[in-house]
């Protein structure tokens, strides 16, 4: 059976949830081969060997670090060479897409971004991709060179499966080409407590409607174990950062749950939650858009209804 | 210094985004069109080096797409750009990004001398994000991408990129691709004088023969990827609305309740 590459997102050694369904998605396609750069692989392994990599490709050289996107792709596009996979496949971040990017160029071969599903089909790689807000569904597939596939976060349950995760240690020089955009200075995001937003299964967001008040958007989403997101009006005056942002040019999320607060539903806004299993909203404004989308909404203040929402669950919880 | 901006004339994502029935590809002709919102970032980026620098800097704008895409070189010029560069020809429709990163590469290399490439982050139909990191491989020139910020300093560009676990600082040497977000500036609408003047500016059509590029690289049957089937989804139906009683967020509970949230 063909191996299938899988780009490890780990942080230090701790092994993202998306890589754990990328694991999942690639013994649809072949036999996994992890592929992990950085520090850490004794804490990752585990994970790796439970997920059902058969081989991990180790690379240590600190260069993967030092310089942008790059040295990874030097790594990959080797790998390529050297094992012929049947497809490649790398998370749906921004780094990923760039990534699988230059891969594709560099290798000639096919790119599918975003996919939503992937499998093994009649004439290769099959993917599932959602489109224009969600608004389409589009199947599609690669014919040249090896399938390069991003696929996004929550696109599958990570079912375990033992691996051996045999450590092969890849020894890549990284060329002088790849160190030409150097990273100088790295500043760890502030950890929340909160699940990750993209991978998270349910997802809170607060909008302008907050005036500025995340607290009943926070409370709510810690009695259901949710992330926090907000629509880029609430980033934009400077109540949340950035990176919590959901929409068009923030996170693209599709989690179990995702609950609009004080959030209009702009079609920038839905290009990031749209495919959400299931979507409630709280708003003021029968009228807002956002009340299109519903499986539950509910017109009123979220200043009310958020904390009655919230003693109600924790009540329940009990 | 001569910078070069890549800009996409989008479909209007306000309007019914569809599909050509007959080749699956973005329906581009029958639907009103834009400069890409994403794109005015990095025009007004340019504009802003230009004003900084004070001295004959030259910002061209550059874009690959048929007929209509011209109104995005247009609007590009009206807020300030000094020139553009349409390349457009029938053998070009249906390109993939592949194909796209591939001519505007050569037409980055035809212009000539260009020090700075600049770019929006995603194009807001595809939303790929691929094509600036393409152009940086395919030029062999740094990629410094998802800038919030950017500075340059003689031959040195360092921008801020806001990543998922980390903000980093990223420096490069000119000549450089950059690629920057909605956070880095607020776009300027284009004045009057704006208009008047953009009417004058030169504008250079390429064809694919222009560029040295083969036709057969190009388009819908060069792509490496191909589209078997398109559905359009159902609208959501729309679920249950209650008005808030008093009771509204106890009802919101149970509704979790019940579908095993909580
Ligand atoms: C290029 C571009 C990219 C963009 N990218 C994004 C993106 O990635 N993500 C994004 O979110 N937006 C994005 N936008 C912006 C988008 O168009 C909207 O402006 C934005 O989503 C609006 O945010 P909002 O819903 O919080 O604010 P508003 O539209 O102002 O809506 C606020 C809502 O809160 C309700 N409200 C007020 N008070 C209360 C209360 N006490 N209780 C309950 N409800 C209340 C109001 O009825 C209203 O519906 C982008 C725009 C552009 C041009
Ligand atoms: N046809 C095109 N013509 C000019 N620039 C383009 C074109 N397609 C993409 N770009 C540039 O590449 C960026 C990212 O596009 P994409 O990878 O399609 O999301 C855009 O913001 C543009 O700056």
């Amino acid at each position: 059976m063909s191996e299938v590459l899988v780009l490890v997102d780990h942080v230090d050694g701790q092994v993202r949830k998306t890589t754990s369904e990328l694991l999942t998605l690639a013994r649809r396609l072949g036999e996994p081969s992890a592929v992990f750069l950085g520090p850490g692989f004794d804490a990752a392994k585990e994970t790796l060997a439970a997920y059902g990599a058969q081989k991990v490709y180790r690379v240590e050289n600190p260069d993967v670090d030092d310089y942008l996107v790059v040295p990874v792709v030097d790594v990959l596009a080797a790998l390529v060479e050297q094992a012929a996979p049947a497809a490649v496949l790398v998370s749906s971040s921004a780094h990923g897409k760039e990534i699988a990017a230059r891969l594709a160029v560099r290798t000639g071969s096919g790119l599918i971004t975003d996919a939503v599903d992937i499998r093994a089909g009649g004439s290769g790689v099959e993917t599932t991709q959602s489109v224009f807000a969600g608004g389409y569904t589009v199947e599609a597939t690669v014919t040249r060179g090896t399938p390069i596939v991003t696929v996004k976060p929550n696109s599958c349950a990570p079912e375990q499966a033992p691996g051996a995760a045999a450590d092969e240690v890849v020894d890549v020089t990284v060329s002088d080409a790849a160190k030409t955009a150097q990273i100088t200075e790295r500043r760890e995001k502030q950890k929340s407590g909160r699940p990750e937003l993209s991978e998270a299964a349910i997802v809170v967001s607060g909008g302008r409607g907050t005036n500025g008040d995340f607290s009943p958007v926070e409370a709510f989403a810690d009695a259901l174990g949710a992330a926090v997101g907000a629509s880029r009006a609430a980033v934009d005056a400077g109540w949340y950062p950035h990176t919590s942002q959901v929409g068009q040019t923030g996170k693209q999320v599709s989690p179990q749950l995702y609950v609009a607060c004080g959030i209009s539903g702009a079609i920038q806004h839905r290009a990031g939650m749209q495919t959400s299993k299931t979507i409630v909203a709280v708003n003021k404004d029968e009228e807002a858009p956002i009340f299109e989308l519903v499986d539950f909404g509910v017109v009123g203040d979220l200043f009310t209804v958020l904390p009655q929402a919230t003693q109600a669950v924790e009540a329940g919880k009990g | 210094m001569n910078i070069v901006v890549c800009v996409k004339h989008v479909p209007d994502a306000q309007s019914d985004r569809t599909f050509d029935a007959a080749d699956n590809t973005t329906e581009r002709e029958a639907v009103d069109g834009l400069l890409s919102e994403l794109d005015e970032y990095a025009v007004e980026e340019a504009l802003k080096i230009k004003e900084a620098a004070g001295d004959d800097t030259t910002v061209t704008i550059l874009t690959m797409g048929p007929a209509k895409a011209a109104d995005a070189v247009k609007k590009s010029l009206q807020m300030g750009a000094d020139a553009g560069v349409h390349v457009s020809d029938d053998a070009l429709a249906g390109s993939d990004s592949i194909a796209t990163s591939l001519v505007l590469a050569k037409a980055v290399e035809k212009i000539g001398g260009v020090d700075l490439v600049l770019t929006g982050m995603a194009s807001t139909d595809g939303t790929m994000s691929v094509v600036p990191a393409m152009l940086a491989e395919r030029l062999g020139l740094p990629q410094v991408t998802f800038a919030s910020e950017l500075t340059l300093d003689g031959s040195t560009v360092t921008i801020r990129r806001d990543g998922d676990v980390a903000t980093e600082v990223v420096r490069a040497s000119l000549p450089a691709v950059v690629s920057v977000t909605d956070q880095i500036n607020e776009p300027r609408y284009p004045s009057f004088k704006g208009i008047m003047a953009a009417k004058k500016k030169p504008v250079q059509t390429f064809s694919l023969a222009d560029l040295g590029v083969d036709a057969s690289e190009v388009g819908l049957d060069a792509a490496w990827t191909k589209v078997t089937q398109i559905t359009q989804r159902p609208p959501r139906q729309q679920g249950l609305v209650v008005t808030d009683d008093g009771n509204g967020g106890a009802v919101l509970a149970q509704f979790l309740t019940m579908q095993k949230f909580v």
